[in-house]
């Protein structure tokens, strides 16, 4: 995977680093979960919600049913490429309207300094005080289950994760000299903010949303565990290891554990992925200006 | 000849026909930043002239508020500073604009060139959006824009233009780099350019390079240059007048040629045989005692006096008026024994 972020690239063309294995196999892994979810219709076996009484709880590697079918006989194979829309996009939007709205305020704070820095860092420091399960799951209980209201309290308790890095960098980058020479050139603040300082945050942006969305895609997964975000008989990968749990308790683990599988290796290569984007955006800070 | 008619121009009141042809009039700028008792004064009494298409120095020691009074010419002025005097580019007064009015003229009639270009302009966008961007916020058309960027990028001797707009900044040198600044600060055809250090961070073959690129380009184009140095020699070989800064006042005036052969200030005197030089005899260097002050504190009457080998009682009373002395104008109040 390249990025074409100019920034990134701008700095990276001098020395381009060799990529580690693990970062290469992390970005193959979601590269092929996005597929699977994309292509769900075209590569799914059988339908995810076709039930079959007779063929349940079948192990992994049966005629058919390559692993396994759950208590009420439906494929887990096709309910997993299809559980990882919901469970990929979901996280998705957390971290696209957190990204706008961290990014927002960061800007704005650091941009505006004086008293409306300080009111809105320590409003996003109220907020990432606290839980955002126990946000999330307030916002069902008023709102009724869906999606939609975790999503959007989940975005609001991840702001301060993106908002807090976007403000430091930016009042870091406000510093130098080439936002004066683009201020002499007759540029007002908003523009040079928005067209000379932000791309040069956007590196940050990116390694910051990268890992929100490990987080989101963990609590979210959660939320459908407990029944307060995707509802029956919507395939994702939470609400399918909680239908598995009385399969689980009569000794027949695999429906349970396999989404459970995917979950934690999804999440760990969004994490892989993050810190690797983090880490060579810190050393390029350290070799260049 | 240039000097003797800013000369002819003082006092007389009827100089004002030709304030307006100037490309930058600074006159008795004062700026200070807090207020009341704890106001730390900045800027005295600065008066700058520059005008069209000439070439001005304005030389100093670190700190003596050379960079301050240039971007001052542009009303940026230190957070929280007052200023009094009057500063007009072009026939804007500069300190009465309102933001829209400065917006316009940073835009339209003023550039500035930074002393070390990799940290003006921006690393992520490309050389080609740099230079069109101040063109483009004029309303000139994209195509034409680029094509103007290009034409420029020729002109100051940057090869394959066409090539270079889609290029980062990283992959230019940093005298390569100044040229595009060069470039771009030339692209709105500004009457007034500022020219900040722009050779201090650069290679000394560079910096030739860079400065007679700097002089054909203003010649071409008929802009007034303030060229805002520490190097002497330099100011003297590329000005036709040349400002003796030191501690936010302007102490000497004076033609270039006449400034080497006869300095009417001990300060530029003093600055003159503290320069090395390759040419004749191996002379001492003779540094400056002291060290250089700033305004605020820097003592009573004359700024200098306090490393001045010829001060007197009499340079303690008042800050010395500006007077002339052969072809230049000195504030100090015995410039014959600095220059018999």
């Amino acid at each position: 995977m390249t990025l074409t972020i100019p920034a990134l690239r701008a700095r990276s063309a001098k020395r381009r680093r060799r990529r580690p294995l693990i970062v290469s196999l992390a970005v193959a892994f979601l590269i092929l979960v996005a597929a699977m979810g994309l292509l769900a219709p075209v590569l799914a076996p059988h339908s995810p919600d076709a039930t079959s009484l007779l063929n349940s709880l079948l192990p992994p590697g049966a005629e058919g049913h390559w692993l396994g079918t759950d208590s009420t006989g439906r494929d887990v194979l096709s309910r997993i490429m299809y559980g990882a829309r919901l469970s990929l996009l979901a996280p998705l939007g957390v971290v696209l309207l957190s990204g706008l709205l961290g990014t927002a305020i960061g800007l704005l704070a650091a941009r505006a300094g004086g008293w409306a820095d300080a009111v809105l860092s320590r409003g996003m420091d109220i907020v990432f005080a606290f839980p955002s399960m126990l946000l999330a799951m307030l916002v069902v209980a008023v709102f009724g289950p869906g999606l939609t209201a975790p999503i959007c309290a989940l975005a609001v308790s991840y702001t301060p994760f993106v908002g807090r890095v976007v403000r430091s960098v930016a009042i870091q980058e406000g510093t130098r000299p080439y936002m004066e020479s683009y201020r002499v050139m007759g540029f007002g603040e908003l523009w040079v903010t928005l067209r000379h300082l932000l791309p040069n945050v956007v590196p940050v942006l990116v390694a910051q949303s990268t890992l929100a969305f490990g987080y989101a895609l963990v609590d979210l997964a959660a939320l459908s565990y407990l029944g307060l975000g995707v509802r029956p008989p919507d395939a994702d990968w939470g609400s399918m290891i909680s239908q598995a749990r009385s399969a689980i308790l009569q000794g027949e683990p695999w429906s349970g554990l396999l989404p459970g599988l995917v979950v934690l290796l999804t999440v760990v290569s969004v994490n892989v992925l993050g810190e690797h984007i983090g880490g060579s955006i810190g050393r390029k800070q350290s070799e260049g200006a | 000849m240039l000097a003797k008619k800013t000369l002819a121009r003082k006092g007389t009141p009827d100089g004002r026909a030709e304030d307006r042809r100037d490309a930058l009039g600074i006159s008795g700028l004062s700026l200070a930043v807090g207020t009341g008792e704890r106001a730390i004064p900045l800027l005295a009494d600065v008066t700058v002239r520059v005008g069209r298409g000439e070439t001005v120095g304005l030389v100093g020691e670190s700190g003596s508020g050379k960079s301050l009074t240039a971007r001052a010419a542009l009303g940026m002025l230190p957070r929280g500073a007052r200023a009094t005097g009057g500063v007009t580019v072009a026939d804007v007064d500069v300190l009465a604009a309102g933001r829209r009015q400065l917006r316009d003229l940073r835009r339209t009639r003023a550039s500035m060139i930074f002393q070390d270009p990799r940290a003006s302009i921006n690393p992520v966008r490309r050389i080609g959006d740099y230079l069109t961007e101040g063109l483009r916020a004029r309303g000139v058309p994209a195509r034409a824009a680029a094509e103007r960027a290009r034409d420029l990028l020729d002109q100051v001797g940057i090869r394959d233009p066409k090539g270079a707009m889609r290029r980062f900044p990283h992959e230019f040198s940093g005298g390569m780099l100044q040229r595009v600044v060069i470039a771009g600060a030339l692209s709105t055809e500004p009457e007034l350019l500022l020219a900040d250090e722009p050779t201090t961070a650069l290679d000394v073959t560079t910096q030739a390079e860079v400065v007679g690129l700097l002089k054909d380009m203003q010649r071409v184009h008929g802009t007034g240059m303030l060229f805002v140095t520490h190097d002497l020699d330099l100011a003297a070989a590329i000005c036709d007048r040349v400002y003796v800064m030191y501690a936010g006042r302007i102490v000497e005036e004076a033609a270039s040629a006449s400034l080497f052969a006869a300095p009417a200030h001990p300060y530029t005197r003093a600055l003159l045989e503290a320069s090395p030089s390759v040419h004749g005899e191996k002379a001492e260097i003779k540094a400056i005692t002291g060290r250089p002050r700033a305004l605020a504190e820097s003592p009573s009457g004359c700024s200098f006096r306090d490393r001045c080998p010829l001060a007197g009682d009499e340079c303690a009373g008042t800050v010395p008026a500006h007077r002339p002395h052969g072809t230049s104008l000195v504030a100090c109040v015995r410039p014959e024994q600095v220059t018999p």
